[in-house]
């Protein structure tokens, strides 16, 4: 079937099927792999995104659900300067700073998670931040620096999430991209 | 005075690409045309397979084909062939070898389609039946089958039980005060969060770019090759960025060998990941069932000390760890004996999981210790202070280094361990009953040699890589800090890369050995590559260095200067330009000293101090507080070491209060496979917690004089949690995880 979303700010139209949950649809035929899957049974968390502005696990929908939707992933979750820099959301920036992650599988998932709690409680209780967290395993950080990376978070300016709309594109006609990421790490210096 | 970031708390450098979410992991790299393949697992434990129809599988849009062990290529004979680089002894498990079952979960089929919803509807369509044949998968019902375990070169690293010393059954028999215990663990699963996948990106040539889970690319490549006989220039394996491993990928996994099998079969690129079920169908932490016996003077004095463990293992492998070793080497006691043996069952080879052995060995020596401080009347610190040991008993030498009474005094001290009121029940708040306990928790220091290279580009900027690999440790960041440093630059000009297997040779990422090993092969290589630097500025005509040995010279500020006199200095990026604007490049290896090492033991030490809250009603248990002073070395980065010790402590809490996996011996199948039922800590679990980092200075076990903060977090927390709910509630569980339950 087609499908018409805006994702982070850009309006797909794609061809999905009936049974295309929207995770796969993000990644594999939008290729925004930064939503990542990490269960079977909505219990990780990993695969949090917006839709229509509400955190959401994204395995636990069907891409077809997401039809006439705007979704918000963590991709578009920084504002884009120019072509080639952008600034980082102040949760992206505190998880960064206050080391509120790990191996980074679980990091998406805590963002977009956090920034539903941020905007609904834009100065939330260390107790509220782990209640909130509810429903995103992390296996290595131990969830501290979490916690402090939501309250650096709560305390630096929010910027507006993307909203601008485009032409829309064809979503599977994506540039075909397998490099290496490993010197990704540090071209940002 | 040179150092300039060695030792700070600098943020990590994959921070960004981590919170963009442009990190990649296996599974998020793609080729034109990936097919993906989805794996169908056995519902029996043990036996044949009959019948597999695979006709309404195939019969689907996009299925392209069905791989089972009747269709699946020629490979590889021997046994050898299939040994990866972490293989215990044995016969190692082949994926779709023939149609023997020989554990649950056991993949039978890999279905192959174009789009991933194909391939999944479709394996569920593929019909196997089975001969079944009664299994045995219960540990403690088959406690008299158990043997040595089969030694090989894994002893190398993990060594078996001490020599007996002195006595033991007469000391025991003597001894005034007596103390027969035991203690049982369940099976556990790593659960990293990245599900296990591999994609293999068929090339026009028919060469392999992999990308796999996997803590060591290297040892995945080796794998390949061998078993597919493939040459290894042939195979590239690449691995970026892991989504945490805990030990789970020290091995490859089945997943690997179906993807590569089918991209070469199809010669195209091919994706497999497994489900979370599926990742409870491989490697796990072994059931345990230990037994300790202590003998002691009313003092205190520990005569006489026994621990014996017997673990479960495959009926295919002899999967070994060290469990009892470390009670022999922490306690004096001048009479004791080890023992450690195996019991094989029908199911799959245990594997490494975070501080293998040790958490499990330490959690009931420190119990036991535990129970013989309430027997003497004494207080459990000063019962192992009364035990405690300048020397290795086991092996009758010193240690490199210990800090481990630092460890207590500083870690009581900041959590208030003398205000505890001794007995048992004694502190309360309503219904709420508090407990205080404590543990000590002990891991290796060791090193193995490894390979790195540098590059001073033709801007003057730093460019090193080794092909180990970063599962969310940090290593990324520490080696680009001791780059930095060696050199004298800026974070900002150095970039360290891993997880490739076509840069130079590195052990995987496992046992807290990264930061010393690979750390002191990224030293070594900077300062050869320094060498190389002096080598240009001699010959530059009237040179100032013309006579300057390189322990006449340092590096800072992008610059080589004179120890001698400081303002003889040349900038690096000069030294290119004299190279003929050329970049300058060399590899080394950093071998270990065993001959000095050798003469030492070498562990990294803690000291843990927990207070617990159980609901006297429900028997529910907090973990309100936590404080662990640690003895690891150096302490290269702060910031990512706490982060290492934090998540090692709530792996602590989970294995003391929640993580098991549970089967069903009826059907030998694990029943919670889910991370809905198998329980680990989620953000509201977790309370106060504390690290404090003990100095401490180690010029035996490796260069860095680092010991590697990966393990040594969890080691101690299981036993003290526990001893804090014998504390609050005056009940000793022997069983782990202590779930409300046991409490009632
Ligand atoms: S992948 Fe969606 S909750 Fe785990
Ligand atoms: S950082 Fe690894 S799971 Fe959270």
């Amino acid at each position: 079937m087609q499908i018409q979303v805006t994702v982070n700010g850009k309006t797909r139209k794609s061809e999905v099927e009936d049974r295309t949950l929207l995770v796969h649809y993000l990644r594999d035929q939008l290729h925004l792999t930064g939503t990542h899957v990490g269960c079977d049974t909505s219990s990780c968390g990993a695969c949090t995104v917006h839709v229509d502005g509400v955190a959401v696990k994204s395995c636990t929908l069907l891409a077809a659900q997401a039809d006439g939707c705007a979704v918000t992933t963590i991709e578009g979750m920084a504002i884009q300067d120019s072509p080639t820099t952008s600034q980082l959301h102040p949760l992206q920036e505190g998880f960064k700073e206050c080391h509120g992650l790990q191996c980074g599988f679980c990091t998406p998932g805590m963002i977009m998670t956090a920034a539903d709690l941020l905007k609904h409680n834009p100065n939330p209780s260390e107790a509220e931040i782990r209640e909130a967290l509810e429903g995103n395993i992390c296996r290595c950080t131990g969830y501290h620096n979490i916690v402090k990376a939501i309250q650096w978070a709560a305390t630096h300016s929010t910027k507006p999430e993307p909203n601008q709309q485009e032409e829309p594109v064809v979503a599977d006609e994506h540039l075909f991209t397998n490099d290496v990421t490993t010197g990704e790490v540090v071209e940002t210096h | 005075m040179h150092n300039q970031v060695i030792g700070k708390p600098i943020s990590r450098v994959d921070g960004r690409a981590k919170v963009t979410g442009k990190a990649k992991y296996a599974a998020e790299f793609t080729a034109p045309d990936l097919l993906h393949g989805v794996v169908v697992s056995s519902t029996i434990t043990k036996g044949r397979i009959t019948h597999i129809d695979t006709g309404d599988a195939l019969a689907l849009d996009g299925v392209v084909k069905v791989f089972t062990h009747q269709n699946r290529p020629k490979l590889a004979w021997f046994d050898m062939s299939y040994k990866d680089l972490d293989a215990p002894p044995g016969s190692p498990f082949r994926p779709l070898h023939n149609d023997r079952i020989k554990y649950n979960g056991q993949p039978v089929a890999l279905v192959v389609a174009e789009t991933f919803e194909q391939a999944r509807y479709a394996a569920s369509l593929v019909k196997i039946e089975y001969a079944q044949e009664p299994h045995e998968t219960d540990l403690q019902h088959h406690l008299d089958t158990a043997r040595k375990p089969a030694s090989g070169l894994a002893s190398l690293l993990k060594p078996p039980p001490p020599k007996a010393r002195g006595n033991f059954d007469k000391a025991f028999t003597e001894a005034p005060v007596q103390l027969s215990t035991g203690y049982v663990h369940g099976f556990e699963h790593h659960n990293p969060m990245e599900l296990f996948s591999s994609t293999v990106v068929y090339g026009k040539d028919g060469k392999l770019t992999i990308y796999d889970k996997t803590q060591g690319a290297p040892n995945s490549q080796f794998y390949v090759s061998q078993v597919f006989n493939i040459p290894f220039r042939d195979v590239r394996v690449v691995s970026p960025y892991v989504g945490g491993g805990f030990g789970s990928g020290l091995r490859p996994q089945y997943q690997l060998f179906l993807a590569v099998m089918a991209a070469r079969e199809l010669k195209q690129s091919v994706r497999v990941s497994l489900t979370r079920q599926q990742m409870f169908t491989f490697g796990h932490r072994p059931a345990t069932v230990q037994h300790i016996d202590l003998g002691a003077q009313p003092d205190g004095t520990l005569d006489a000390l026994r621990h014996a463990a017997t673990a479960e293992t495959s009926r295919f492998e002899d999967y070994i760890e060290v469990v009892v070793n470390w009670s022999g080497a922490l306690y004096k006691a001048p009479n004791a004996q080890f023992d450690y043996n195996v019991v094989p069952l029908d199911q799959y080879t245990p594997l490494d999981m975070r501080a293998p052995g040790g958490v499990t060995g330490m959690s009931a020596i420190e119990c036991a210790m535990d129970e013989l401080s309430y027997k003497l009347g004494m207080d459990p610190l000063e019962l192992r202070l009364k035990n405690y040991t300048e020397e290795d008993p086991n092996e009758k030498r010193p240690f490199s280094s210990k800090q481990l009474r630092a460890c207590y005094q500083q870690a009581a001290e900041r959590f208030g361990w003398t205000k505890r009121s001794p007995e048992p029940r004694s502190m309360r708040e309503g219904h709420t009953l508090i407990g205080w306990g404590m543990a000590t928790g002990v891991w290796d220091a060791n090193q193995l040699p490894a390979r790195a290279e540098a590059v001073l580009t033709v801007n003057g900027k730093l460019r090193v890589s080794s092909a180990t690999a970063d599962i969310g440790t940090g290593t990324y960041t520490i080696m680009t800090q001791i780059a930095a440093d060696t050199l004298g630059l800026p974070l900002e000009d150095v970039l360290f890369r891993l997880g490739d297997t076509d840069m130079p040779l590195a052990p995987f990422q496992g046992g807290s050995l990264t930061a010393g090993t690979v750390g002191s092969a990224v030293k070594i290589v900077c300062e050869d590559l320094g060498k190389e630097l002096l080598k240009l500025a001699r010959k530059m005509p009237n040179s100032p260095f013309a006579k300057a040995k390189f322990d006449d010279v340092f590096f800072v500020e992008k610059q080589m200067r004179l120890k001698a006199d400081p303002s003889v200095r040349i900038d690096l990026q000069t030294l290119v330009d004299q190279n003929g604007g050329r970049a300058i490049r060399t590899t080394a290896t950093s071998m270990t000293n065993s001959l000095k090492q050798g003469k030492y033991t070498r562990y990294a030490h803690s000291a843990v101090f927990v207070e617990v809250q159980v609901d006297e009603d429900l028997g529910t248990v907090k973990v309100t507080r936590a404080v662990t002073a640690v003895a690891a070395g150096r302490i290269l980065n702060p910031k990512t070491a706490r982060s290492q010790i934090i998540g090692g402590m709530v792996w602590g809490i989970s294995k003391a209060l929640e993580e098991e996996t549970v089967m069903d011996h009826r059907y030998g199948r694990f029943m919670n496979h889910n991370l809905a039922e198998y329980h680990v800590p989620v953000c509201a679990d977790i309370h106060e917690l504390d690290v404090l980092f003990v100095e401490e200075h180690d010029d035996v076990v490796n260069p860095l004089g680092v010991k590697g903060v990966g393990e040594i977090g969890i080691v101690g927390m299981p036993a003290a949690i526990a001893n804090a709910i014998f504390h609050a509630t005056g009940k000793r569980v022997h069983e782990l995880p202590i779930t409300l339950d046991k409490l009632m």
